[in-house]
């Protein structure tokens, strides 16, 4: 045997490693100390971090007041929360009867279940709940928050607003949006020249403009594009501005999500001997929709955000009622509370969506490598 | 499936498709039918329009873009005054959308660039603060920012005559931001001279250096020397000349300050909140444009020697650019879209002062409406050509 | 079979007791090992034994925690002055090639040496053309190498560490991402290299190639060096039960 020849019958044991490159000290040397440009970083950063969190804690938390009457509750020097607080109903439902408030309850804690159904992977009939979700839930939530049959009272839209208002605009918008979005992305893709230019058409004119011109198109223009003797509801014609608007981006969410479907899918659709519609509706749109759900929630967020540009034609939704409730000459001086509070109420429902979008496409990405 | 048994239809050459059968035919037909539906439409809004118009009384035509306009704006890039026309309005607006579209771009831009960079920072505290900024900023509303920025911090400054004073130069009240303005003097053209020439020379200088890599290996700083020299020459030109400057002072006069620069609270809200707003989206697209670039061609490129600075101006930058530029374009867009928000706080835009007092005044919103979509039409398309042009002129090849 | 030929007392790399963690997990347990000038060494072993870790430590690509490392005379340590220079003696192929994108075949060859070593453009191109016609593929010069196929891909990369002029090369399983038929056009590549002499360390399954070209044969398990040994002797009369073991699964597949 050669003097190059070694080996080794006892395997070595499994050591920890050297003390001070584990446990906090380890882990504080190699993510905030690691060379003189990182801890003048590190140092630099809680100084600001200091400077900003501290007085915002003390202001929000600390010295702040939070119930009372009137702002003669506020004494404490820091925020008075008291401004939200004694307005929170109507933040939350606008001019909405008081009485009658259990019905926007009602249509919410309604779509909430829907959408936990939808959500959570492992309850049966998804299917059912989103036909449910679609086509019947919509009708029940119109005769619950506007009324005129079943022995509700008619609650015009006009006293609609607050949070309430912004979630309508934000869900009709994108449940209305969304067959729209489905056919004009089909059409997108289409092979007829003239039907695959109406759709790009229509698609870059509503991506290429800011929706503030949208929405006074809608509450301007529309009034004129009928015969006189309809008249539009603003919220109605909010909403016809809205729509438009989205079925746009809509498309192009859908558009991605076909574009991801292999062309196998089609071949062997087609190879049964399945006509156009067919294969789209069984199977490749199935395939696809599951698949733009991240996109069709990253759209969500964009519009839930944008509806508080409804303030500027007028309609009061969770930002304007605040802003409206902020120029009340007994409240003054209150806006930093106010905008705060809306912005506490978009920042939880925007950041939650988000999450759960990226979940699902870490989700999907895993899943479709490994087939 | 009976039909076939009896009949193979390949062999009997004079069978003739029924017409619904023939998929162009059907094509055509469905085609046809879409443009007549459309057509009607449209019909049918024309019809509607004109018959409303003519009921309230309301003119047509673009004629009243040369009517005198009878309103003031607050801030005007170029001479307007009450006097002046609708037309002369639709430009103003323009402008000043265009002014806070480009402020915002450059602050956003910059912001964007560091706090991406900061998220992929090897410091956890620093990438922390950077993903808490992205997070934060961009889940909420931007009106509501803007708002935020306008009404509660800008509104709440003192009044002109308790200015909060910097060095006594600066004023800083509810009225905005006062700060003097420079006159240049006879002799100051000579610094304009100075600024061309340093640039020219620069430019000068950086080929050539880069040619003498080519010719020697050798290189040196020239981008550090052309910097000195765009700053150094131009103030040099200053001095010598005798300093050629005045600057003009903001001074109390009544209820608010005259002369000097201002710059007004509407635009300082607007700028400010779009620009964080616009930060947070640039920021992942800088993080995830960096991401895009894999780990491998970092090690590469570090394996070959190549120090980490290199590592960066080599590889990793012209890759990620590639995929940093599309979106980024778009967000640009987006931003200069977004600007169209001004109306809520009387920022005196396009949409300010055209879809929304030119509007009213006139009542002809088909017009306007029609011309604000435009110009931003427009623009959307001339971003979008550029996209394009981009896209194919550094795609990576591929077989 | 060249396994007895007479080497260079130089050592070009040594590794002492190194040590490496992820985390809390031991992947390095006091790996020993001296390599001399012209040597040739594979390193084979299951996947997550530690053998791509232990060349990756070489240069810098992965940190270690204990123990000692030298290259061509180089103490390798935090010093960026040290890592810089000991990257610029040892050529590093990659199992993904790992070429630039967005330079062409040429640029990619040519960048270390204009950037690296200060060579004129002129110069530096010729020496990349040089390489890359000993790699066989000057002709695809200026392409791009998403032009390439697999196996030409891997002998640009090849071509590039090599206009470095470097002491040593490594190679991390520099086959493993190509396609059977294109296996072949790289191994001769590396068979060529090693003739002229060049000190390689190879992590590589391919077993043909160890007992053609390899002074030493090392087996590696679990972070440690369990087996090494001159091929005709590892191959024929394995010691441990681990290297006969993986010997048995990777011969008979």
């Amino acid at each position: 045997m050669s003097d190059l020849s070694k080996v080794r019958h006892e395997m070595l044991p499994d050591l920890p490693p050297p003390e001070n490159t584990t446990g906090p000290i380890g882990w504080m040397r190699r993510h905030l100390f690691s060379s003189v440009t990182n801890t003048v970083l590190t140092l630099f950063t809680l100084y600001i971090l200091y400077i900003l969190l501290v007085p915002t804690i003390d202001w929000a938390f600390l010295k702040a007041d939070w119930f009372g009457e009137t702002r003669d509750a506020c004494t404490s020097g820091g925020a008075c929360w008291v401004f939200v607080t004694t307005r929170f109903s109507q933040f939350l439902y606008g001019f909405y009867p008081e009485d009658l408030t259990w019905r926007i309850d009602l249509a919410f804690i309604l779509l909430a279940v829907q959408l936990a159904w939808l959500m959570i992977p492992k309850l049966p009939y998804k299917g059912i709940v989103s036909v449910l979700v679609l086509f019947v839930y919509p009708i029940v939530a119109f005769y619950l928050l506007y009324g005129g049959s079943f022995g509700l009272d008619v609650v015009e839209t006009h006293k609609w607003g607050g949070l309430s208002l912004t979630l309508v605009l934000a869900v009709i918008g994108i449940v209305a949006a969304l067959p729209f979005g489905v056919l004009l992305a089909l059409g997108r893709r289409s092979e007829m020249p003239i039907v695959k230019s109406f759709c790009v058409v229509y698609i870059e004119l509503w991506r290429g403009v800011p929706l503030i011109t949208v929405l006074f198109m809608a509450s301007v223009m529309l009034p004129l594009f009928v015969p006189a003797e309809v008249t539009f509801d603003k919220l109605l014609r909010a909403l016809i501005g809205i729509v438009m608007f989205q079925s746009a981006y809509m498309a192009e969410v859908v558009r991605g999500g076909l574009q991801a479907i292999p062309k196998g899918q089609y071949e062997a659709a087609q190879a049964l001997g399945l006509n156009y519609w067919k294969m789209m509706g069984l199977v490749v749109l199935p395939q696809a929709l599951k698949l733009m759900i991240p996109g069709i929630v990253n759209t969500f967020i964009a519009l839930f955000k944008d509806t508080s540009l409804v303030l500027i034609i007028g309609l009061f939704d969770l930002l304007a009622i605040v802003q409206a409730g902020l120029t009340d000459p007994k409240w003054l001086g209150y806006s930093v509370e106010g905008y705060a509070f809306v912005a506490f109420m978009f920042w939880i429902f925007c950041f939650g969506m988000s999450k759960y979008s990226q979940h699902l496409e870490r989700h999907f990405h895993t899943g479709h490598g490994s087939r | 499936m009976q039909d076939a048994d009896k009949t193979p239809s390949s062999s009997l050459p004079e069978q003739k498709t029924r017409f619904w059968h023939d998929p162009a035919k059907r094509a055509l037909v469905f085609q046809i039918l879409l443009v007549l539906v459309v057509l009607g439409f449209v019909g049918m809004i024309v019809q509607n329009t004109l018959n409303n118009l003519e009921s309230r009384g309301i003119t047509t035509g673009f004629d009243f873009l040369s009517q005198q306009a009878g309103f003031g704006i607050t801030q005007t890039l170029i001479e307007y005054t009450e006097s002046s026309s609708y037309g002369r309005t639709f430009v103003v607006g323009l402008l000043n959308t265009i002014l806070v579209s480009a402020l915002g771009v450059i602050v956003a831009t910059i912001l964007g660039f560091l706090i991406g960079v900061a998220r992929l920072s090897n410091n956890w505290l620093v990438a922390k603060v950077a993903s808490a900024y992205v997070e934060i900023f961009r889940n909420i509303p931007l009106l509501l920012q803007i708002f935020f920025w306008y009404f509660a911090v800008l509104q709440a400054l003192p009044s002109p005559r308790k200015s909060i004073e910097i060095w006594d130069t600066f004023y800083l009240n509810v009225r905005g931001f006062y700060m003097p303005q420079p006159l240049p003097q006879e002799g100051f053209d000579l610094v304009w001279i100075a600024l061309l020439i340093a640039v020219v020379a620069s430019y000068v200088l950086i080929r050539w250096n880069k040619k003498r890599q080519d010719a020697t290996g050798q290189r040196f700083p020239a981008y550090w020397v052309s910097l000195g020299m765009i700053l150094g020459l131009p103030l040099l030109a200053f001095l010598a000349s005798g300093s050629p400057l005045v600057w003009e002072q903001p001074v109390l006069k009544g209820f608010n300050f005259r002369g000097g620069m201002a710059i007004l609270p509407e635009l300082a809200a607007l700028w400010v909140a779009l620009s964080i707003y616009t930060a947070a989206f640039i920021a992942e697209i800088v993080r995830s444009g960096i991401e895009a670039v894999s780990k491998g061609q970092t090690e590469a490129a570090s394996a070959l020697g190549l120090s980490n600075g290199k590592v960066l101006r080599l590889v990793v930058i012209p890759q990620a650019v590639r995929v940093i530029i599309p979106p980024l374009t778009s967000q640009y867009l987006n931003l200069i879209k977004n600007s169209s928000l001004a109306t809520a706080i009387g920022y005196p835009d396009l949409v300010s002062v055209f879809a929304g007092t030119t509007l009213n005044q006139t009542g002809q919103a088909i017009e306007v409406i029609f011309m604000t979509m435009l110009v931003y039409l427009t623009l959307s398309l001339l971003v979008s050509a550029f996209m394009n042009w981009f896209n194919s002129k550094m795609a990576l090849v591929e077989r | 079979m060249s396994n007895t030929r007479q080497l260079d007392d130089t050592i070009m790399v040594e590794m002492r007791g190194v040590n490496k963690w992820y985390g809390q997990f031991h992947v390095l347990k006091d790996v020993n090992l001296e390599v001399r000038k012209g040597e040739r060494i594979v390193i084979c072993g299951p996947s997550g034994s530690g053998k791509s870790t232990t060349i990756r430590c070489i240069n810098r690509l992965e940190e270690h925690q204990k123990g000692d490392i030298v290259v061509a005379d180089t103490v390798l340590n935090n010093d960026l002055k040290n890592i810089e220079t000991i990257r610029r003696e040892v050529g590093m192929v990659f199992q993904h090639f790992n070429l630039f994108p967005h330079l062409t075949v040429l640029e990619n060859c040519a960048l270390a040496p204009i950037w690296v070593r200060k060579t004129p453009r002129a110069e530096a191109e010729e020496i990349a053309m040089k390489y890359l016609r000993r790699v066989r593929i000057e002709e695809q010069a200026l392409k791009y190498p998403g032009q390439l196929s697999g196996g030409q891909q891997q002998r640009v990369a090849i071509a590039r560490s090599l206009c470095m002029n470097p002491q040593v090369m490594l190679f991390d399983e520099p086959t493993s991402a190509l396609d059977p038929e294109m296996i072949k056009e790289v191994l001769d590549v590396m068979i060529e290299l090693a003739e002229e002499g060049m000190t390689m360390l190879c992590v590589t399954h391919e077993m043909g190639f160890a007992k053609t070209v390899a002074d030493r044969v090392i087996f590696m398990d679990k972070g440690q060096i369990i087996e090494e040994n001159v091929p005709d002797a590892f191959f024929n009369n394995p010691q441990s039960e681990r290297t006969q073991a993986f010997l048995s699964q990777i011969l008979n597949h």
